[in-house]
């Protein structure tokens, strides 16, 4: 890291009483913060430690000490045994179609963006951005809660208004039905982010400069042509950030979204990683495996973080880590 | 300014209004569904007769569910991890984003990169959840805190925020004397209050919001968060609409009004949601510039 030099050097330029002052400090600012990084290794740190139970066959309750050392056993069985391969297979099926769903629906907070910034009225602007930013702001417990109320069989309003309407006699089980799960998760995460996901780039067009398209527009181009050619061109240093961001959490999409909206009907589509992580080891109790399989995510996001920031290195000579 | 408009313009206009008028209306729509139903008639709510506007407005459903066994608990519970989380948040974040903007700091780049790359990368549910219970700190209210104290995101916000202020003003206490700890209280603290606000906002949302540790960590029910006795309701929601049916004795309601599944979940989830709609049209502008600073780096 060339920064530590320069982190070094820099005082060098300075008055000697004061670089005096500075050593004798260094050590002082570390422990200061001390108690913060202990923190930080306990809680983000320490966990790696349990990564030993993939190489045991544990069962909670019995200590590591007297468990049974198996080795890579758990390994192979992801890789050898057809069911369980079929198993991380189907998991990673969806993980990652759930992810690339996500990937594509990250250019639509840019088209609302793009938009919403050619707006003229600056109130309707604000409203249309204060009411669609608040669904970011609410768990999906109750976004379940919501989709409960809209969606469910019985009482539904959707099914409602499609019985009312002649389109359908009977309702529609939305919730419990596997079809369709994976562009189903995309779209409840499409109404909770897509307001909140344009707020950067309203910010990052709101930044470009007028002139550009006061200069546009005076050698005669029209809205879209400003937009195509000045615009886009402005977002996309944040866009492709943004997009990075999302490379390297490929993997890591969360649980809680899935947990929720998960039952026996849909399981097969919408079980993720972690969902399938958390379904076999805490609630299935098989410890030792779903660590090794949390394992194997942990090794592909660290790899696709390593790629998405030398990418970001290499095209804007900047990391993102 | 004011150019004049041609029939594109015009045409663009109105579809434009008209699409983000659509939007704001789809995410708004659900919590005002939420509401009607809270408010209407509890027979037609379970019969999800309720469609666009309130029938028969009462509002004895929330006194009601305030009676379910142990609700005002779990609201006791959310509400001081809310409080107290977020306090410890914002101070960890504030001192030790502070510390970070020091140069002089031995390994600071290191313990820099350290802290920042948790934020990507853990070592997943089973391990974290084994070292929470070697810890002690499952059935532990605890646990809800003390991980908060250090959240990366909140610390690159508060240094990113001490590195914009002019490194002049610490210097010249420093000359004076002033050792860190007086800098960070007199000085710097001062200054960075706006980001600190923001952070508090952020901290307090997500810590209300917080689910999936109380999933993990808790099995017992005097630690449940509001969130999570909301998600146990949506699915035990006709047993518990029993149990208040029960003990109030029907006395003095009206017999359409009897608790049912639907008006159980929907005041519930009325309930959990309201903090977040009381503070977030005020706050709508710290949470926009938090994610403005964050996104200078990370």
């Amino acid at each position: 890291m060339p920064n530590t030099i320069q982190a070094q050097s820099g005082p060098g330029a300075v008055p000697v009483k004061k670089r005096a002052f500075e050593i004798r400090n260094k050590y002082k600012l570390f422990l200061m913060a001390l108690p913060f990084l202990v923190l930080v290794f306990i809680f983000s740190y320490m966990p790696l430690y349990g990564w030993t139970y993939a190489f045991y066959n544990f069962r909670p309750g019995i200590p590591l000490a007297v468990s049974d050392f198996v080795g890579l056993e758990w390994f192979r069985s992801i890789f050898g045994n057809p069911t369980q391969r079929g198993e991380v297979l189907r998991v990673m099926r969806n993980t990652m179609s759930m992810s690339s769903l996500n990937i594509l629906a990250s250019v639509l907070p840019v088209i609302f963006a793009i938009f919403l910034s050619e707006m003229r009225s600056q109130r309707f602007k604000k409203y249309v951005q204060i009411l669609t930013t608040l669904p970011n702001f609410i768990s999906w417990v109750l976004v379940y809660s919501f989709a409960f109320m809209l969606f469910s069989v019985d009482n539904g309003l959707v099914n409602h208004i499609l019985i009312n309407l002649g389109f359908i006699d009977k309702g529609i089980g939305f919730l419990a039905s596997d079809s369709h799960t994976w562009l189903k998760m995309a779209l409840w995460d499409l109404w909770k982010g897509l307001g909140w996901g344009a707020i950067l780039y309203i910010a990052a067009i709101a930044g470009i400069d007028q002139e550009l398209y006061e200069a546009a527009r005076v050698d005669g181009a029209g809205r879209f042509r400003t937009i195509w050619n000045i615009t886009v061109p402005g977002i996309m240093p944040t866009y492709f950030v943004l997009l990075l961001l999302t490379i390297a959490n490929f993997i890591n999409n969360g649980l809680e979204q899935y947990f929720v909206f998960q039952n026996a009907i849909n399981k097969n589509h919408i079980e993720v990683l972690d969902l399938y992580v958390y379904n076999t080891g805490l609630v299935g109790n098989n410890f030792s495996f779903a660590t090794a399989v949390s394992m194997l995510k942990s090794v592909i996001s660290i790899i696709l973080l390593f790629f998405a920031n030398g990418m970001s290195k290499l095209l804007r000579g900047e990391s993102i880590i | 300014m004011q150019k004049k408009l041609n029939t594109g313009d015009v045409a663009f206009h109105t579809v434009n209004y008209i699409v983000f008028a659509l939007i704001a209306l789809l995410c708004i729509f659900p919590f005002y569904y939420l509401f009607i139903n809270t408010i209407s008639n509890n027979d037609l709510s379970s019969k999800g007769l309720i469609t666009f506007y309130p029938k028969e407005v009462h509002f004895s459903n929330y006194s009601q569910v305030l009676k379910l066994p142990n609700f005002m608990h779990s609201g006791f519970i959310s509400l001081s991890r809310t409080v107290i989380g977020t306090a410890v948040s914002v101070c960890g974040a504030a001192f030790l984003g502070f510390l970070f903007t020091k140069q002089e700091m031995w390994g600071r780049k290191v313990w820099y990169r350290f802290l920042v790359i948790t934020m990507y990368f853990n070592a997943g549910i089973i391990p974290w959840y084994m070292t929470m219970r070697s810890l002690h700190l499952t059935d532990n209210f605890l646990a809800y805190i003390l991980p908060a104290i250090v959240s990366p995101f909140y610390v690159i916000l508060v240094k990113t925020f001490v590195e914009s202020i002019p490194l002049a003003l610490q210097e010249s206490a420093q000359i004076d004397g002033a050792g860190y700890w007086v800098i960070f209280t007199r000085i710097i603290f001062p200054l960075i209050t706006p980001i600190l606000a923001t952070i508090a906002i952020f901290s307090a949302v997500s810590q209300w919001n917080s689910f999936t540790d109380t999933l993990f960590l808790m099995s017992k029910e005097k630690l449940f968060t509001l969130q999570y006795v909301l998600y146990k309701y949506m699915n035990e929601a006709s047993s518990l609409a029993a149990i208040v049916r029960n003990s109030s004795g029907g006395q003095g309601l009206d017999l359409a009004n009897m608790q049912t599944s639907t008006s159980i979940r929907t005041t519930v989830s009325m309930i959990v949601v309201l903090p977040i709609l009381l503070v977030y049209p005020y706050f709508q502008r710290f949470f926009v510039k938090g994610i403005m600073i964050g996104a200078v780096k990370g």
